[in-house]
């Protein structure tokens, strides 16, 4: 099954939370509204024509130039995106799923964006979480173990943010 | 010992017992098995049967400090590994030898400027003794840089430099030991030994 189809089969249940469909790419996607992911991808786990048994992959893009004077060519608003692979074991078709969060919460620099975590839909999609959270700073609702995974605990900041500023020292080793 | 078998006749052999100490020592420099990174498979090679860092008497990996004499840090440090290498380091009964393998151990190497999570060189962490450029260097660089290990200990001095030493009674220390780097943040600097 193609993603057009998928898209098809999506907009057909959920209506008005399908929001995109991009098919010129390589690998083509659909983006879908952050608050319906969970019902989304259960959907597409469970329907006995998708049988999206596998979640490839999670994780996060940061659409920002922190540079100013290229900042104005950049084609995009300043956003984060969670990317979604899927694949299906049995009927061997795949599909990629986004939705699209504001950098920050509320516009207020340091207060992570909330999406739903969909940890409890393909459990490999825990660490993962964890991973996005770690690298991107972004809040999944409803995790059973939100820390960081790969950063130690004590860590600042979101070290695949764009803007991120680099540590100077970390528990007395010079940095830069 | 075929090859020194009946060639001498009965006899003694005189030599300096800080010649003895040294020719012992540098003859059976123990590394610990410790591997960071992609250097660690190249160190793997060098003691592997083509390299074989055994005809250096170092082939004895040792799976705890406490019984190894030459850390060989093979590999990117991270901040997060930073605390685990510097206790693994003072661990380590002296007298202790550190080689520094691989671009990211001598300077940070390609995270130099992008990597917010790589030390810039891990004589940032703990003193290092022999520097092995390479990314990652060859096993011949490696054996390389265990031969200068085996010089500087072939170099060092037993006897007293100054002060009033007797039998029995101890003089100053002689400073084969590195100062501690300025930047560790583990405790205090360690007040230069050097009294010559």
């Amino acid at each position: 099954m193609n993603t057009e189809e998928i898209h098809g089969l999506l907009a057909e249940q959920f209506g008005d939370a399908i929001l995109e469909l991009k098919t010129e790419a390589i690998d083509p996607w659909i983006v879908v509204s952050a608050d319906k992911i969970v019902d989304i991808l259960t959907f597409l786990r469970d329907d006995e024509r998708l049988q999206f048994d596998h979640l490839n992959d999670l994780t996060a893009v940061d659409f920002l130039e922190p540079d100013e004077k290229k900042a104005k060519k950049f084609p995009y608003d300043p956003h984060l995106e969670i990317v979604y692979h899927l694949s299906s074991f049995g009927l061997k078709h795949r599909t990629v799923i986004k939705i699209s969060v504001p950098r920050w919460k509320n516009d207020e620099p340091g207060s992570h964006p909330e999406i739903p975590s969909v940890a409890g839909v393909f459990g490999i999609a825990d660490w993962h979480e964890r991973e996005a959270y770690d690298m991107f700073g972004i809040n999944f609702v409803g995790h059973p173990n939100l820390k960081r995974i790969l950063c130690p605990e004590d860590w600042e900041g979101h070290p695949l943010r764009k803007d991120y500023d680099f540590p100077l020292e970390y528990h007395g080793i010079r940095g830069m | 010992m075929t090859w020194i078998e009946g060639r001498f006749e009965e006899n003694v052999i005189t030599t300096t017992l800080e010649q003895a100490m040294n020719w012992a020592q540098e003859s059976s420099v123990w590394p610990m098995t410790f591997g960071l990174a992609c250097c660690a498979i190249e160190m793997m090679a060098t003691g592997a049967s083509r390299y074989d860092i055994d005809r250096f008497g170092a082939g004895a990996f040792r799976a705890t400090p406490r019984q190894a004499d030459l850390m060989i840090v093979a590999g990117t440090v991270t901040y997060k590994m930073a605390s685990r290498v510097r206790r693994l380091y003072e661990q380590m009964a002296d007298p202790k030898y550190v080689i520094a393998m691989g671009a990211c151990t001598v300077g940070g190497g390609p995270y130099f400027k992008h990597g917010y999570h790589v030390v810039k060189g891990v004589d940032l962490v703990v003193p290092v003794d022999v520097y092995v450029p390479g990314c990652p260097p060859r096993p011949e660089a490696l054996l390389e840089g265990l031969m200068r290990i085996q010089d500087k200990i072939k170099a060092r001095k037993l006897g007293k430099v100054s002060g009033t030493a007797s039998f029995g009674q101890k003089g100053e220390k002689i400073t084969d030991e590195l100062a501690l780097p300025h930047h560790s943040g583990y405790g205090k600097v360690a007040e230069s030994t050097a009294t010559a």
